[in-house]
């Protein structure tokens, strides 16, 4: 057999082949017929004001940040689980002190306010 | 079989048969007579075609009250009905699974067949794969005709509504309106595409695809039965996550390109909840690792084989305590990261009309429905796989398990979807404090407890 990856790269190939068809065949098959008042963003009826290119709340960078944090700490935790039979209970103890290490700095997050949405 | 009755619809007058004293109800218009006597035809009220079949099953639908529904339930021919089509959809199950088997087994021979018609090996392996990618997106591509119909019906028999009745065939077969996606779909593909004037034009294009194309990847490894997945990949379930992850950026973009303010929040809030639930879908997962000590689907799966005492499966949601907080974690996590709705906030129809995709229409919007429930499949599939143990049987006896582990990883990821259309049709919406709160200080740090009862379990009872 060929390598299963082989079939991933196919997986790419198809999955973007798809999007491109479809989208690419809508546009060909579908009217087109543009006027400015079509064209309007959508505000519920009035004129839209303003642009979007605003100003964002930083609530949502905190998060991402965190989000970055904790998600590199599945990576290590991955494959400690997979081979924790196998390490024993030293490392199980070991993966207990990297793990209250971590929820020291959730709980750190949260006492500091980066978890409130306010 | 009777002899044929004169079908009501019928408008052509048939000679010989004409006055045939058939007891057709009122409908029945007798067809003229050939001129002999010239009576005033009775004014026959026009029966709607396509309402024929269900007629009976609308009267009953809305002519009582709900409290009243309940009464006597079998003496009503729709349960007789509706009873007679669950025993004929388990009948027609046990005889698939009898004349098919084993789907893997069946692809063995193709592979073997394929073999030996005297091409070149690469070649061989060339079309092999194409055959595996083509039908996972079929599976792809039927669950969205199928999982939408699906969730319109629940959802409207949630509400006490009949949904979709009548698209199908105008003669008759239109089974529960089973037509009615594939319908929308056609419909979807011939509609204008409108793109606003303030929109980023190639963001705005873009985004649908970034969103549905690492959705199809992450089908390589997906479990289907044993030993039938596209691709056994060893870290099989990082795999999943990783690319189910990338989705994330084409929401980003939808909201930020379309240049409108709705979507602009709705694709940050979407950003912000989808992200934030990955961490407790990706820890909620990690005790059945530990347990089945491998990230590939085909091994995690076989690691829950077998019975306790011979009845109770031995699968990850039947471990006590550890099993079934993973697996509400997992669930809830799943339901969030599609942003169906107790998670619904980037969609929010009643603050941000329809957040993220508000200013798409077409094929475009229907490609990030396509995604959303290939999704919600791709959930489905790994719950059933990581907790209700893949294509086992459930229960320790004969007729169970020689049932085919591709029909019971399907029923069992049929159900868990249920349970997904159950939960998005019943409760109430999350506020966006509450659904991020719900999650980093509620979900997050129960998923680290489950790792620490997990590591009790494997130090003390799984030596």
């Amino acid at each position: 057999m060929m390598s299963a990856y082989a079939v991933v790269y196919a997986f790419v190939i198809v999955a973007v082949g798809f999007a491109a068809v479809t989208l690419g065949l809508a546009k060909v098959l579908r009217p087109s017929l543009p006027y400015a008042r079509k064209e309007s963003t959508y505000e519920c009826g009035i004129p839209a004001v303003g642009s979007t290119e605003v100003k964002l709340n930083i609530r949502f960078h905190l998060y991402a940040l965190l989000f970055v944090l904790f998600d590199v700490e599945v990576l290590y935790v991955y494959p400690w689980a997979v081979t924790s039979r196998e390490l024993g209970t030293l490392a199980l103890v070991e993966m207990a002190i990297f793990i209250s290490i971590l929820l020291l700095g959730l709980a750190f997050a949260w006492r500091k306010g980066a978890l409130s949405w306010e | 079989m009777t002899a044929k009755k004169p079908d009501p619809e019928d408008k052509k007058p048939e000679p010989a048969a004409a006055p045939a004293p058939v007891p057709v109800p009122a409908a029945a218009a007798p067809a003229p007579a050939p001129a002999a006597k010239a009576a005033p035809p009775k004014y026959v009220p026009p029966t709607p075609v396509l309402n024929r079949g269900n007629g009976r099953l609308i009267e009953d639908r809305f002519t009582t009250w709900p409290t009243q529904v309940f009464a006597d339930r079998w003496s009503r021919p729709g349960y007789q009905w509706g009873a007679g089509m669950l025993a004929g959809i388990l009948l027609g199950f046990a005889v698939t699974s009898a004349l098919i088997g084993e789907l893997a087994g069946w692809g063995d021979k193709l592979y073997s067949l394929l073999g030996a018609q005297g091409l070149p090996p690469l070649a061989v392996e060339a079309i092999w794969v194409a055959i595996k990618v083509i039908l996972v997106m079929h599976v792809i591509l039927i669950n969205g005709l199928w999982s939408i119909w699906w969730e319109r019906k629940i959802s409207a028999h949630i509400q006490t509504r009949v949904g979709p009745t009548y698209a199908g065939s105008p003669k008759g077969w239109n089974f529960h309106g089973w037509a009615q996606t594939a319908i929308d779909g056609i419909k979807l593909f011939l509609k204008e595409d409108v793109t606003p004037a303030a929109a980023d034009k190639w963001v705005h294009a873009l985004a649908p695809a970034i969103v549905v194309v690492p959705c199809i990847i992450a089908f390589a490894p997906v479990l289907f039965g044993d030993g039938l997945a596209a691709a056994s990949l060893d870290i099989g379930t990082l795999y999943i996550f990783a690319f189910a992850g990338i989705s994330v950026i084409g929401i980003v973009m939808a909201g930020w390109g379309s240049g409108n303010k709705y979507s602009l929040l709705g694709g940050l809030r979407g950003a912000a909840q989808m992200v934030s639930y990955e961490l407790p879908r990706g820890f909620s997962v990690v005790p059945v690792l530990m347990f089945a000590g491998s990230l590939d689907l085909q091994v995690i799966a076989n690691a829950q084989a077998g019975y306790w005492q011979g009845i109770i499966p031995r699968w990850f949601i039947f471990y006590p305590v550890v099993g079934q907080l993973a697996f509400t974690i997992f669930l809830i996590a799943s339901v969030a990261e599609t942003n169906r709705t107790p998670f619904d906030i980037p969609e929010a129809e009643s603050e941000l009309v329809s957040g993220f995709h508000t200013e798409y229409s077409g094929m475009k919007w229907s490609i990030f429905f396509l995604a959303e429930y290939a999704y919600v499949l791709l959930g489905s599939f790994l719950l059933a796989t990581f907790f209700l143990g893949g294509g086992a049987s459930p229960i320790n006896a004969v007729p169970f398990t020689l049932v085919p582990s591709w029909l019971w990883m399907l029923g069992k990821a049929m159900l868990m979807m249920f349970v997904f259309l159950w939960i998005r049709w019943t409760l109430p919406r999350f506020r966006v404090d509450q659904l991020m709160d719900y999650c980093w200080k509620f979900l997050l740090p129960w998923s680290f407890v489950n790792i620490a009862f997990a590591g009790l379990y494997l130090a003390f009872w799984l030596k």
